[in-house]
């Protein structure tokens, strides 16, 4: 048995589980729970005790997510994100889980640390903030539709009529 | 017109229809390999 491979396989799985997990956390839950917490002047649990442990846990698991997979592609890494051969399925996955993990570092969490006052804004640049977060994490759980499905047909292209 | 993603169906639906989109996409790739 080769080791790296199957360790790294797993790694991606449960960094993964726990990447999405958290963003669905965040866009079937939160975003809806903030809004009737605003209403009763409850909100403040969630932002200050909730949301950054929940995203502490959401960017390192992308990073980890990322990092395990393209180990897990190893010298097929450029065939694969040049669409190349038979790695264009996995190919078009590994694009959306770059996209993602992109949308992670450059949007969501520069913003929600001006949300969450962990980085000096005016309420203006918070109210700004608080749209580009909103959409960028949106963008990723509309991404995640199509990556889950290409991270399973790469794995398993018999079945996807690959 | 409004944007999608402001709703979660909206946001489901549209990537229900990208992986179709790339489903195809991806079909054309494989078939232009091996043929």
């Amino acid at each position: 048995m080769d080791y790296v491979p199957a360790i790294m396989r797993w790694l991606h799985l449960m960094a993964g589980v726990m990447w999405i997990g958290l963003l669905y956390y965040f866009n079937f839950v939160q975003v809806a729970a903030l809004k009737a917490a605003a209403a009763d002047n409850t909100a403040g649990g969630i932002t200050k005790h909730v949301a950054p442990r929940a995203l502490f846990y959401f960017r390192w698991a992308a990073l980890v997510t990322w990092l395990a997979g393209a180990a897990l592609l190893g010298g097929n890494f450029v065939a694969a994100f040049t669409l190349h051969a038979n790695f264009a399925v996995i190919g078009i996955g590994a694009w959306l889980g770059t996209i993602m993990l992109l949308n992670v570092w450059g949007l969501i969490w520069p913003n929600q640390k001006k949300i969450l006052g962990i980085k000096p804004a005016t309420d203006e640049e918070k109210v700004k903030a608080r749209r580009i977060a909103f959409l960028a994490s949106r963008t990723n759980t509309m991404l995640s539709i199509p990556m889950l499905f290409f991270m399973a047909a790469g794995a398993h292209s018999a079945i996807y009529g690959f | 017109m409004k944007n999608p993603l402001d709703s979660l169906w909206g946001t489901v639906i549209s990537g229900l229809v990208l992986t179709i989109v790339l489903y195809f996409v991806a079909q054309k790739l494989v078939v232009q390999v091996f043929a």
